[in-house]
């Protein structure tokens, strides 16, 4: 009988240690987090960065994207749908992490469809094709024009333009930043400065929720 | 009791520490992946592979008591420890590199923890081992005796 209160004290305690240190881990985590933030919000916002909606809207969403990223391109849909619930309330920026292989190849050339003026429909485009330009995480580049025919980009001038050496420093610039914010998974939300408390779509519209309720 | 148990009763607490080592050990092993999140190696999750069963097996060996326990959990932990091994020879770089079979994903000879400058992630793996290795062999000259 001993025995067996022995083994189960100590499985007790094993479980406790593991729980408590889990939550322990978790609250601490989350502090240096918000820590982070705090100190390179400077980091979150830049001019250079493609930005949707009205420019005076009291809500911003920072997105960090990859548009090789599968999650990316399911969760962009809803990003919109929550923009055009609340016209005009909500403004969106993209950070580009380009972090599968051959990401930085598509962010080129989603950069250098903004001098064409075309840049949010071509990247619809992309994340609503993404499985037939991408293959076990990588990106197949030939394969990512099929998609862009059809919004009257100027290719040739595409192919010039995505070499410019601006678009590499803007590209350095985005990875650095989402580096000093500890993003390392895509898509990453900010909503004002402001975290998601967990991931997820639910958290992302109840964060912008909260942020339209507190702004308007 | 009779005298025929006594050595049972003495292999027993070493049985039994060999599953709160291997409990801990599990444990840990989710709490990397789990709560802190770093991704678990190939030569991680083979080394899972030989830990994980041994916290359910053990406690079947344990209620009753049943000396065979050791002739079935000794080869697991001879495995982990195998393994736990070549992954320590790996990162002391006495293997080369081109032995190393993860050529995708976490690379195995990456040193993702170090405690006291030290302590290793490999090296805790390698310790459990030896010491379930050690307490079951114990276990077994104890009940031949």
């Amino acid at each position: 009988m001993n025995k067996k209160l022995l083994f189960a004290g100590a499985a007790i305690v094993l479980v406790a240690a593991f729980i408590g240190g889990a939550l322990l881990y978790k609250s601490e985590s989350a502090q240096q987090t918000s820590q982070v933030l705090e100190r390179n919000q400077a980091n979150l916002v830049k001019s250079h960065s493609p930005t949707l909606g009205n420019p005076n809207a009291k809500v911003h969403i920072v997105e960090f994207l990859d548009p090789a990223c599968g999650t990316c391109a399911a969760f962009y849909p809803h990003v919109k749908q929550i923009m055009a619930a609340n016209p005009d309330k909500i403004r969106l920026s993209v950070r580009h992490v380009p972090f599968h292989k051959g990401a930085d190849y598509v962010v080129k050339v989603l950069e250098a469809t903004r001098k064409q003026g075309k840049y949010w429909q071509a990247l619809e485009a992309l994340l609503a094709s993404q499985d037939t330009w991408t293959r076990d995480h990588t990106v197949l580049p030939e394969m990512i024009w099929k998609p862009l025919e059809g919004l009257g980009l100027n290719f040739e001038q595409i192919a010039i333009d995505m070499t410019a050496p601006e678009i590499a420093q803007r590209i350095e610039q985005d990875l650095a930043d989402a580096k000093a914010l500890n993003v390392t998974k895509t898509p990453e939300y900010f909503v004002n400065g402001k975290p998601l408390p967990s991931f997820g779509l639910e958290p992302l519209r109840q964060l912008v929720k909260d942020e339209l309720a507190r702004a308007y | 009791m009779t005298a025929g148990d006594r050595p049972l009763d003495a292999a027993w607490p070493l049985v039994f520490g060999c599953w709160v080592v291997a409990g801990a050990s599990t444990l840990g092993a989710l709490f990397l992946s789990e709560v802190m999140e770093l991704p678990p190696c190939v030569l991680c999750w083979y080394q899972r592979i030989f830990m994980f069963p041994l916290v359910i097996l053990l406690p079947l060996g344990l209620f009753p008591f049943d000396p065979r326990i050791v002739r079935y959990a000794l080869p697991l932990a001879v495995g982990g420890w195998l393994v736990a091994a070549f992954h320590l020879l790996l990162i002391a770089g006495i293997i080369p590199e081109s032995m190393k079979p993860c050529t995708q994903g976490v690379p195995c000879a990456d040193v993702q923890i170090q405690w006291l400058g030290f302590v290793t992630i490999p090296l805790l793996s390698f310790v459990a081992f030896s010491t379930i290795c050690a307490l079951l062999i114990g276990a077994r000259l104890r009940i031949s005796r």
